[in-house]
């Protein structure tokens, strides 16, 4: 396992983050990955290693691979070259400590919500299906048709289903792009209160540069294939001040680099 | 394949057209009641003036029946027994072609559905066949099977059997592949994936060819009965024709048309029951030319 512990990760205390239970999360580690589609190299000598219980942030243009790296660390698809590893271990396929979520909610319209929540069936699943719907604000939903509910609550039931088997590591593809800037805003501090509650080590794709800089404790921007930059963003949590004049600065930089 | 079948693909907004239309409640109840009562007054019109005019003789009552004598002919039959001996004669024929057709349809679909090898197989084999009408087959049929019961149920199964195995084929092969990949990361087996993923997605499908399945077999089953049987209603009716009782002819007629409204009553319970999850009921319809 490589630890790629900036000294500012070390350094600074995070007031916010104390209450923060021992981190349960999986670090996650590219090496040298490369992923090719016939001619067309998506990636290329990509490395990145992310410790146990962070927060990244991905940034990149449409098609710029973000999709299909997540792809590979879900185990969904395999690198032409170079290894993906978690917890220390090379990804061989799917992997239940972590979990992926789309950008479309893909619930299974023919199932209710807690049916969808607890799609693997685990043992005991329907009570916790329906403790996992009360953590992202649903209870008393699990027995609505998903097409009654909104895109935002549609969203909720695909985190719960994510989250209902305590995974170690949470992959979000964009999840938040189709909704309006206020569900938004509600989506942010939900999955920032259980990933403060849980720990798991989180990778969010966005093309919202405000909202990697509002959410994660580093953003690395992906482009033509390669890291473009890598920064970590010391900003103490909750984060609720949009203007803070560091946040506004991070952005800029950012979006620089995109 | 199922490019060419969804040519003759239609959608139908079923959840809106079925819906009873809204009564406005502010003009109070007589403006309600005429609403529910619009759409039987032609129909009652026409009974009204086609009874007059057979009374009178403007049509031969020979030919075209008086609606009386139509009702009268039922009370007969119905109290003599032979009316209900000849429905569920016919019934019976219908239900075991339609499990015997419907079943092999929908197994095949599926599979076919579900893996290639059994497409490439099997499935231009019988979009070829589907071409062939089945009625043409009855000369064929009669041969190999005589005109026994056989044969009848033989041509209800043929002709049922093409629309359930397109639509069950067209549903399984249309389900969301995101929902299916899904599905996967989550680590359902095979057997749960086809259980809780792929037959309840293909079911919308599956019952649109269920109603053009029934539609399908009465009309086998009316021409089957009348070129050889000695019960059902088919027989009746031709029976009936023999000895110039028209009013039995009409009969036989309008106990198909109930039949078959009854079966696509029943499928439309069915539907609501099982699709109660979708918005509308309603799904990508595939009629057989
Ligand atoms: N399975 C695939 N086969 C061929 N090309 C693909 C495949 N998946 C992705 N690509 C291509 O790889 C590039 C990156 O896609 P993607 O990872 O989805 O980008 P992003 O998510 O950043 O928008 C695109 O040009 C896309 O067309
Ligand atoms: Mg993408």
């Amino acid at each position: 396992m490589t630890l790629a512990l900036t000294s500012s990760h070390i350094a600074k205390p995070h007031v916010a983050r104390e209450p923060k239970p021992p981190v349960n999360g999986l670090p996650l580690s590219l090496s040298n990955v490369e992923k090719r589609f016939g001619a067309l190299s998506v990636l290329q000598h990509f490395s990145l290693d992310v410790p146990a219980g962070r927060f990244l942030a991905v940034v990149g243009r449409s098609g710029g691979g973000k999709s299909t790296l997540m792809r590979l660390i879900a185990g969904l698809d395999k690198p032409s070259s170079g290894t993906v590893s978690i917890g220390g271990a090379a990804v061989d396929g799917l992997n239940p400590d972590v979990r992926l979520l789309f950008q479309e909610a893909r619930l299974v319209p023919w199932q209710r919500v807690g049916e969808n929540v607890g799609i693997a069936r685990g043992p005991r699943w329907q009570e916790t299906a329906r403790a996992t719907l009360r953590d992202v604000g649903l209870e008393d939903r699990e027995n609505d048709w998903p097409s009654v509910l909104s895109g935002g609550q549609k969203q909720r039931v695909a985190l719960a289903r994510a989250l209902v088997s305590q995974p170690r590591i949470l992959l979000l593809d964009e999840p938040f792009g189709a909704l309006d800037a206020l569900t938004r805003i509600e989506m942010h501090r939900l999955l920032e209160t259980l990933w403060t509650a849980r720990g798991f080590t989180t990778v969010l794709i966005t093309h919202d540069v405000a909202e990697a800089v509002a959410l994660a404790d580093r953003v690395v921007v992906l482009r033509e294939g390669a890291v473009a930059l890598d920064i970590d963003i010391d900003l103490e949590r909750p984060r609720r001040e949009l203007a803070d004049p560091r946040a506004v600065d991070l952005q800029r930089r950012i979006l620089e680099a995109v | 394949m199922a490019e060419a079948s969804l040519a003759g693909a239609r959608t139908e907004a079923s959840g809106a057209s079925r819906r009873q239309p809204v009564s406005g409640r502010a003009p109070g109840q007589g403006a309600a009641l005429r609403q529910r009562l619009a759409p039987w007054a032609l129909p009652i019109a026409i009974l009204i003036l086609w009874e007059i005019a057979s009374r009178s003789g403007l049509v031969t009552a020979r030919l075209i029946p008086a609606p009386t004598s139509v009702a009268a002919a039922f009370w007969r039959l119905l109290l003599d027994g032979s009316l209900l001996y000849h429905t569920l004669a016919s019934t019976q024929r219908a239900v075991i072609g339609l499990v015997i057709g419907g079943g092999i349809g929908f197994v095949l679909g599926v599979v076919n559905g579900l893996w290639r090898p059994a497409e490439t197989f099997l499935d231009s084999t019988i979009q070829m066949v589907r071409n062939v009408p089945h009625l043409a087959l009855i000369p064929l049929v009669i041969l190999w099977f005589g005109i026994g019961e056989t044969a009848k149920i033989f041509l209800v199964s043929v002709g049922v059997f093409f629309p359930i195995y397109m639509n069950t084929f067209y549903g399984v092969r249309t389900i969301d592949p995101q929902v299916v990949e899904m599905a996967e990361v989550y680590g359902l087996n095979r057997r749960a994936m086809i259980l809780r993923i792929i037959l309840p997605g293909a079911l919308p499908s599956i019952l649109v060819g269920l109603r053009y399945a029934l539609g399908f077999m009465w009309l086998t089953l009316i021409v089957a009965e009348t070129i050889s049987a000695t019960n059902g209603i088919g027989y009746m009716t031709m029976n009936a024709r023999e000895f110039l009782q028209t009013d039995v002819v009409l009969l036989g007629i309008i106990v198909y048309a109930l039949l078959g409204k009854v079966a696509d009553l029943a499928t439309r319970a069915i539907e609501r029951r099982v699709l109660s999850w979708h918005p509308a009921y309603q799904g990508q319809e595939m009629g057989t030319p």
